[in-house]
């Protein structure tokens, strides 16, 4: 593995007339930390779908370690938004984790020892080991999100996709789901692609903001992109950003409103 | 009304009359084992009402094939499987089963009226379908229906991972490649042949005692996958053979002693979750309050 994790060259999506964004051109090295900022519509969701292979680009490419992007890839794990499992949910965590692994294999549903023991290891890795044996439709927000943590790290992806993994959770669990993904591209060389409304809680990892506003976009690290007059240009209106106590506020009386009050 | 019930029984030669409906209760059984697999996927992905519609809709097949001077088992299995895949096709785009399902359900019994309106012969006697009239089966129909639960069940057994995922997370299941479009499709079709087959034990009115019931039951008590199915097959087979079992003791029709069976034991099943869950509760504050 020596070429870049990511590698976007002049990607562009339309919907009919619409461009959503286009030469969108970058590569991401193993280890890397990029935040997806934008307000709602602005095509972040649509950058993800593109990443997982669930949405052509109209021009352009994307490559996961220098192969086209595919569906279902085992190079890339994703970590969706929180979203409450049903209580009756018929299984415990570890076999949550064990989907993760194995939920998209056909065949006789018996994991071998090796997955077994691969799944006993990702549950220590996200601490969830306490609740390893519970149903998991009757544990919390963040003790599932946990759980959606694992699921991504079971391929060891080269390639880490977060889509808001942050929302809905309170303070103290927002950091350990942050800490989590900031470890595995620590320890494992994983590129991480967050996608959030709020920079704030993962700033400190941050290497590069691509920040998508009104069909287009700008990229480069926290202190090139977060500013006002970058900003005021993207948005194509007036746009304050403000550092407060470490804190990036972004102030805007733009009529579509911006995210990032904090 | 209550001796008449009871009067109706008799032991006299019991054994020889439950030899005689022995393909009864051989594809009761089976029948059962399936409902239990494919049941924890029904609940899961919320399709209880989907199961009723499926099963109304055959009726339509049915009075179709009447009409037709065909087979009218036949028609209404072809009715089940093109209702369910119907169903899957049109709530594929925003996942709302129910809704379809309930503007298809009306559609299809007014067909079936029809068609039975236009049927010149005896069509009383045919309304077995409706309500269950597995004490006839014969050989080659249990061989037929056997083969298929088998069939369905091992399927379902080869599909069990990524259906699972993309029944609990739809969403993960997708960017992890599962192609959840196409195992929606599969998942109604295996649906609309388990509804059909049923249909022959239970009748069309009763289907969800056999493939809703006992699961929903067993997912009250039960939290692992194994445990699930292998409770609600057991479920399943109880009601199933038990009331057929009991209904050739007398003369009242056996639909009515399987879905009370089924009924009770999701009482039962529901009375304990509660208590198992309160007992989880109760622990856990215990552990929370030492800890602090």
């Amino acid at each position: 593995m020596t070429g870049p994790a990511l590698r976007l060259h002049e990607a562009a999506v339309q919907f009919g007339a619409r461009t959503l964004w286009s030469q969108v051109s970058f590569a991401l090295q193993q280890g890397e930390f990029l935040a997806v900022l934008g307000p709602n519509g602005a095509g972040k969701s649509t950058f993800l779908k593109v990443l997982l292979g669930l949405q052509r680009l109209s021009s352009g490419t994307a490559e996961v370690l220098d192969r086209p992007v595919r569906r279902g890839s085992a190079e890339v794990g994703y970590i969706p938004q929180h979203h409450q499992l049903e209580p009756e949910t018929p299984l415990r965590a570890k076999d949550v984790v064990g989907l993760g692994l194995e939920g998209h294999k056909y065949g006789i549903p018996w994991a071998s020892r090796k997955a077994r023991a691969r799944v006993d290891e990702l549950i220590e890795q996200v601490g969830a080991a306490d609740y390893a044996h519970r149903p998991v439709g009757l544990l919390s927000g963040g003790e599932q999100q946990r759980l959606r943590a694992a699921q991504a790290l079971a391929g060891d992806p080269a390639l880490l996709l977060c889509d808001e993994p942050l929302h809905s959770l309170d303070l103290h669990h927002q950091r350990a789901i942050t800490e989590l993904i900031h470890a595995q591209s620590v320890h494992h060389g994983s590129a991480v692609v967050f996608v959030t409304h709020e920079i704030n809680p993962v700033v400190r990892h941050v290497d590069r903001v691509l920040y998508f506003a009104r069909g287009g976009h700008r990229i480069g690290t926290v202190a090139e992109v977060m500013r006002s007059e970058v900003l005021s240009e993207l948005y194509q209106s007036p746009v304050e950003v403000i550092e407060h106590k470490g804190r990036l506020v972004v102030m805007s009386e733009h009529a579509e409103g911006d995210h990032h009050h904090a | 009304m209550l001796e008449q019930i009871t009067s109706s029984f008799t032991t006299d030669g019991y054994w020889d009359l439950f030899w005689l409906v022995r393909n009864s209760v051989i594809t009761a059984a089976v029948l059962g084992l399936m409902g239990g697999i494919i049941g924890i996927f029904i609940m899961l992905r919320r399709s209880g009402l989907v199961v009723h519609g499926i099963a109304e809709i055959s009726f339509a097949g049915a009075a179709l094939f009447l009409l037709a001077g065909l087979d009218v088992v036949a028609g209404s299995a072809l009715g089940a499987v093109a209702a369910a895949l119907l169903i899957g096709v049109l709530s594929l785009r925003d996942k709302d089963t129910s809704s379809v399902t309930a503007v298809l359900m009306p559609f299809g019994l007014g067909l079936g009226i029809l068609f039975l309106h236009l049927y010149q012969g005896r069509s009383a006697n045919r309304f077995g379908l409706l309500t269950g009239q597995i004490v006839g089966v014969d050989d080659l129909q249990t061989r037929t229906l056997v083969t298929g639960a088998v069939l369905i069940s091992a399927v379902l057994i080869l599909i069990w991972r990524p259906l699972m995922f993309a029944s609990v997370d739809p969403q993960l299941a997708a960017a992890r490649g599962v192609r959840t479009n196409l195992l929606t499709i599969v998942f109604m079709v295996l649906l609309g042949g388990a509804v059909a087959m049923s249909v022959q034990v239970v009748g069309a009115l009763l289907v969800l005692a056999l493939l809703v019931v006992p699961a929903a039951a067993a997912l009250k008590v039960a939290r692992r996958p194994a445990a699930v199915v292998l409770l609600s097959s057991v479920f399943a087979v109880t009601a199933a053979v038990g009331g057929i079992m009991i209904a050739i003791a007398g003369t009242v029709p056996i639909s009515p002693y399987i879905t009370t069976i089924s009924f009770l034991i999701y009482v039962v099943c529901l009375l304990v979750g509660r208590r198992q869950r309160a007992r989880m509760n109760s622990t856990t504050r215990r552990l929370t309050s030492s800890a602090s």
